[in-house]
């Protein structure tokens, strides 16, 4: 048993003691924090990994606890029956919310969940068959198993089994398929859809993951007050459950539950304290509050739970079993071009970055296109990659026309590729990157990997990226931070990245960029080898010195245009390339 | 519903919209210019409408108080920076500007609230000192963090605006003000029976944005703080500085929220937490101009306005749910129009 | 000749990789000073630590006096002036509000007109789109604002990175004809430049930098004719220059 399952065992014992010999304010305030966890955990995913904000938590609560109480009291429903009803109205909303926000650029999530949470606290107040600000009262006590759950006491274990079990699958949820795109979304989109990432789709999941873990909280805040009125849904609450998750801190899910005790135990030590210190009541907590906050974003922006997961000991690394192959691209023996790029172009408001240009890659080659700075050689790489649509022109792939397509459809056909400035995610383990590359040949989504169902292609998935790995030689490094390598070995994780995804053609964006001798060194003796297993490869250089050593073939740009093209020998002696590499004044 | 009762509301609500879009403005320019979404304004224009109610009560309002304590603390940090900075000869400076100045203008309202000046120079102090709390306040609060996302700047604006809601129930009270209305007379135009009062309302909005208008178009601090919105590294290499924009952005914005407040004054009794539900309908003209236009954010606004006059003669229980719930068919309406590329921050 | 700018042991860290180590740099005013070297090499994080962007180890005076404390717009305002590769203009406003920004850090002082004058009679072709926003100028406009606007600030060290990028050559011609200019009324410059040639062409002294290092260092005539800087420039193979 390892470490962490010993703290995680201690952790349910001492929960399921608790009831048995801590005063009853503690378990009342043992409740409150395992509500509030399920809730914060929610928002720990959207924000704190995801990086979208939910100012409207409260209001999927009162969702959850207005629809159980509505139909317990009037139509005498079964609360089981009436959570199914919460969870599939919230889902609607959320999703509704989501699919409006969440596909736009900016910052509409926050300001729309703002709104909505307004809405519905004025909507439950002024509703006369929901109590209006009165609320509503005589919501029935659970029944478990012929239990019946009025007692605070029992009622804890409930929370609590629901929080653990929502915080069991989210830990898994983060470690998988979808989970690694998850933590791709902050910072790292353009990379996560290169590699077949819908980055939309996956956010709206995640905040209906949010708002449903909110539902479920309130559902059972419901049955435990046996009382529903508007207050604990308004926006206020929703701000409290934002900064539980911020205190808490995204370094892992145990965040929310410390971001939910800290903020608890506070706000009720702030209320005893306060008047007795100020003489007189009113709303100081408030501002004391606002001010630790402002305080610990100044200070400490990451929260406790990074810190804490400095000090707790790590997860330890396990290696990476044998695991059956994951299924590869047919490789057909092309007698022409494996690219064609004919009369490409691309044009910005007026500006002319790339002008009919037509070059092809044979299969098998690496074939490099170079040219001086601004010479468009980054835009015709984007071209080729989908980042930009083509003004006019076309790309053809293995004969199809792949011009207008979006990356990660380019990406499904077998072109892999590299990033100018590496777009690694830092704090994320060289394996879990390069798991990444693999994304489109894997279909475990969310919920089978919520629940653990994904192993058997999760091993397939890990076996193939360890073997990106060992080819590239980075395995030594498999389970270091990817930020933490030196920038050599990023690039070259890059490529081990690109190769997960079993590609045919490689675009490798100026790979040599920043490297030092041995390092280039090491990169050409990597792309070599790679040729020899049959990988064609696309070289955008700028570093004439490293190109020249190992293309077959050369494009030379300058001003969106083709200059030159040919075997390195002949443009190394091409007065016209000559004139354009040294500058001609 | 008959033409005059449509009139009335129609009238009732360019009021209130033109009030809003004053508001939409300043949150429009202080995203522009820091990236910040200034949840706290609302609290700006509760401070105004109090402080005003104050003076006209002849004792001196929370404002004095609260000025001089953020005057000491921005003070403080000042000096501390010079220290760390080892540029000790620079603090008397830095303090004269960032507590004396402040301290200077509590003690002119301190001094003058109970000798019941004319209406026009109270209104003057009571702009000149919420006005002050802006540039204290993103000194305080923002100026620390102000390359950070704008995640964590929104999550501080949240923060300050439960601090500032905080202080103001410390600070004004929680009995309600309402300040006398500027003019009681009206007139009829055609059956429409027009109110000078909602006339003083619109035509001052109008004047002051045409005040900012020339400001920003005329001006070289205007200008500055338009190159800080459009380029913020562009705006460093010519020497505007983050923080001399921030600052700037902070006192007009805070300025125009302090107009609003006295201007709202004699419409609603305006309590210490009032402020919170007036930003956000500021704020959903401002979506409607996507945060980033000036001209859709005051059209936006004015229908705010319109819309809120007539939900509250229709369904005035319903009428913040449905000036709320307006913001989703709006981005809605974004969402489909837009063509969406993802950022990368 | 005074220095100008001295630099000593200079590392700078872009995120958490260092991207410059421990260089050593002089320039002296009234003199052109060129940054040669190849993509990644550290040129452009050299000059952003200059202007303070980003925070740099080591000694840097200008002018004989540390600047690690002041901030950028501090520096800007002692007459270290920065026209960086990406331009960083103001997109949507005009060429004349540009440049009027440019003596932002000058604003105390009455001879922003003279400034603008001076501009103008360099740069013909900004005064006759005056009025015209600063996206919708070509690409050489643009060098050609940026450096207006630079000028604006009347510079004692003015930094150019990459001012040539994306030019086409007669108009690379005419800018360096201008930075010439420019150091003939005294300005000290420093220039960061992939055209090799051009900018040795102009230079006094110049600098080779290779993975944050200084791989050479000489005046401008030599590493001209340099057979190390020629081979970098036009390629052996990855072993031949082993």
């Amino acid at each position: 048993m390892t470490r962490s399952r010993a703290a995680h065992a201690l952790l349910v014992v001492a929960l399921a003691a608790a009831p048995f010999i801590v005063p009853q304010f503690w378990i009342t305030l043992g409740n409150y924090i395992g509500l509030y966890s399920i809730v914060t955990l929610g928002l720990v995913l959207l924000t704190g990994v995801a990086g979208q904000t939910s100012f409207g938590q409260a209001a999927f609560v009162g969702l959850g606890a207005y629809t159980t109480a509505y139909l317990t009291t009037r139509f005498g429903a079964s609360p089981w029956l009436a959570l199914a009803v919460g969870m599939a109205i919230t889902l609607a909303v959320a999703l509704m919310l989501g699919f409006i926000t969440l596909r736009m650029k900016g910052h509409y999530l926050p300001l729309a969940t703002i709104a909505w949470g307004m809405s519905l606290y004025f909507l439950f107040g002024n509703l006369d068959f929901l109590g209006g600000h009165t609320g509503m009262t005589g919501i029935p006590a659970l029944n478990l198993f012929g239990f019946e759950l009025r007692d605070e006491r029992r009622y804890f274990y409930l929370i609590w089994a629901i929080a653990l079990a929502a915080l069991w699958a989210t830990d898994n949820l983060l470690d998988s398929r979808p989970g690694r795109a998850i933590r791709a979304l902050r910072g790292s989109l353009a990379m996560a859809e290169a590699f077949g990432v819908n980055g939309a789709r996956l956010k709206i999941i995640v905040f209906i993951y949010a708002a449903l873990l909110a539902c479920v909280s309130g559902w059972l805040y419901a049955h435990l007050q046996r009382f529903v009125n508007p207050t604990p849904f308004y926006i206020n609450q929703g701000i409290e459950y934002l900064f539980m998750a911020v205190v808490g801190g995204a370094g892992n899910v145990w965040g929310a539950v410390i971001g939910a005790t800290v903020i608890t135990l506070l706000k009720e030590m702030l209320q005893d304290l306060l008047p007795s210190v100020l003489g007189r009541s009113g709303n100081f907590e408030i501002v004391v509050f606002g001010i630790l906050m402002i305080a610990l974003l100044q200070f400490a922006r990451e929260g406790i739970g990074p810190w804490l997961a400095r000090i707790l000991p790590a997860r330890r690394p396990q290696p990476v079993p044998e695991a059956p192959p994951l299924a590869t691209r047919e490789r057909v023996e092309m007698n022409g071009p494996l690219l064609d790029v004919k009369r490409a172009r691309k044009q910005f408001d007026g500006l002319v970055a790339v002008s009919d240009l037509s070059f092809e890659i044979r299969p098998r080659e690496i074939l490099g296109l170079i040219g001086p700075n601004g010479a468009g050689k980054s835009t015709t790489f984007a071209l080729i990659s989908g980042a930009l649509s083509l003004s006019s022109g076309e790309v053809m792939f293995r004969g199809e026309p792949i011009g207008n397509l979006e990356p990660y459809e380019i990406a499904r056909r077998g072109v892999g590729r590299t990033f100018q400035h590496v777009k690694l995610i830092a704090q994320m383990s060289v394996l879990d990157n390069v798991a990444l590359g693999a994304y489109l040949r894997g279909e475990a989504g969310v919920i089978r990997a919520a629940l653990r169902l994904d192993r058997a292609e999760e091993a397939r998935t890990r076996a193939a990226a360890a073997h990106a790995i060992a080819c590239t030689g980075l395995a030594a490094h498999m389970f270091d931070a990817a930020g933490s390598l030196p920038l050599g070995k990023q690039r070259i994780a890059e490529i081990a990245r690109a190769l997960a995804a079993d590609p045919v053609l490689l675009l490798l964006d100026e790979p040599a960029a920043g490297l030092r001798y041995r390092e280039k060194q090491e990169l050409a003796q990597l792309l070599r080898s790679l040729k020899q297993q049959g990988m064609t490869i696309l070289l955008v250089e700028h570093d004439m010195d490293f190109v020249m050593g190992i293309t077959d073939r050369l494009v030379v740009m300058d001003f969106g245009e083709k200059l030159a093209e040919g075997d390195p020998a002949e443009i190394q002696r091409n007065p016209v390339v000559l004139e354009a590499y040294l500058g001609g004044v | 519903m008959d033409l005059s009762i449509a009139a009335l509301l129609t009238q009732d609500g360019i009021t209130n919209g033109a009030i809003y879009a004053l508001l939409a403005l300043a949150l429009v320019l202080v995203f522009a210019v820091t990236r910040i979404i200034w949840v706290p304004s609302g609290e700006f224009v509760a401070y105004g409408t109090l402080t005003l109610a104050g003076m006209q009560l002849g004792k001196p309002p929370g404002t004095v108080s609260l000025l001089v304590g953020m005057a000491i603390v921005a003070g403080l940090l000042e000096v501390y920076v010079c220290i760390r900075r080892g540029e000790i000869a620079r603090a008397p400076r830095r303090l004269l500007l960032w507590t004396g100045v402040p301290c200077v203008i509590a003690a002119l309202v301190w001094w003058s609230a109970p000798l019941n000046l004319p209406f026009p120079v109270q209104v003057a102090l009571t702009l000149a000192a919420v006005a002050a709390l802006g540039p204290l306040l993103y000194r305080i609060a923002y100026q620390p963090i102000a390359e950070a996302s704008v995640l964590v700047l929104l999550i501080v604006s949240v923060a300050v605006h439960f601090t500032l809601t905080g202080l103001g129930l410390w600070f004004f009270g929680a009995e309600g003000s309402r300040t006398p209305a500027f003019a009681s007379a009206s007139f009829q135009l055609g059956n429409v029976n027009v109110n000078v009062q909602s006339l003083l309302v619109v035509g001052t909005s109008a004047a002051l944005i045409g005040v900012l208008y020339v400001f920003f178009g005329r001006t070289l601090y205007g200008k500055a703080l338009r190159a800080t919105a459009v380029n913020r590294v562009g705006a460093r290499l010519v020497g505007i500085s983050p923080s001399f924009a921030g600052t700037l952005t902070f006192a007009v914005a805070a300025l125009m929220c302090a107009f609003c407040g006295v201007l709202i004054g004699p419409i609603t009794t305006i309590y210490y937490d009032s402020g919170f539900l007036v930003s956000l309908k500021g704020f959903v003209g401002a979506i409607i101009g996507g945060l980033v236009s000036y001209p859709l954010a005051a059209a936006g606004a004015l229908l705010v306005g319109l819309l809120e006059s007539f939900s509250s003669f229709w369904a005035s229980a319903f009428k913040e749910v449905i000036v709320f719930t307006l913001i989703i068919p709006v981005l809605l309406w974004r969402s489909l129009t837009t063509h969406h590329h993802e950022e990368d921050e | 000749m005074g220095i100008l700018l001295r630099a000593r042991r200079l590392s700078v860290s872009y995120g958490r990789v260092e991207a410059v180590h421990g260089i050593s740099l002089d320039v002296s005013d009234g003199s052109i000073v060129t940054v040669i070297g190849p993509n990644g090499a550290g040129k452009t994080t050299l000059l952003s630590a200059t202007i303070g962007l980003l925070p740099s180890r080591g000694d840097i005076d200008y002018e004989g006096a540390s600047l690690t404390t002041l901030t950028v717009e501090e520096r800007v305002a002692a007459g270290l002036v920065l026209v960086p590769e990406k331009r960083e203009l103001f997109a949507g406003m005009t060429v004349a509000e540009n440049l009027e920004l440019g003596a932002f850090a000058r604003r105390r002082s009455r001879d922003a007109m003279s400034a603008l004058n001076d501009v103008y009679r360099r740069f013909p072709r900004l005064a006759e789109r005056k009025t015209q926003l600063a996206a919708t100028l070509s690409g050489g406009e643009r060098q050609m604002l940026a450096l207006g606007r630079a000028l604006m600030a009347r510079p004692k060290l003015l930094m150019l990175d990459e001012p040539s990028l994306g030019l086409a050559p007669l108009i690379v011609r005419e800018i360096f004809s201008i930075i010439a200019g420019l150091k003939m009324a005294g300005v000290g410059i420093l220039l960061v430049e992939q055209n090799a040639r051009a900018a040795l062409q102009v230079a006094d002294y110049g600098y080779v930098l290779e993975t944050g290092e200084v791989a050479l260092e000489g005046p401008a005539s030599d590493l001209a004719t340099n057979p190390r800087v020629i081979d970098t420039y036009l390629g052996g193979s990855v072993p031949a220059s082993a």
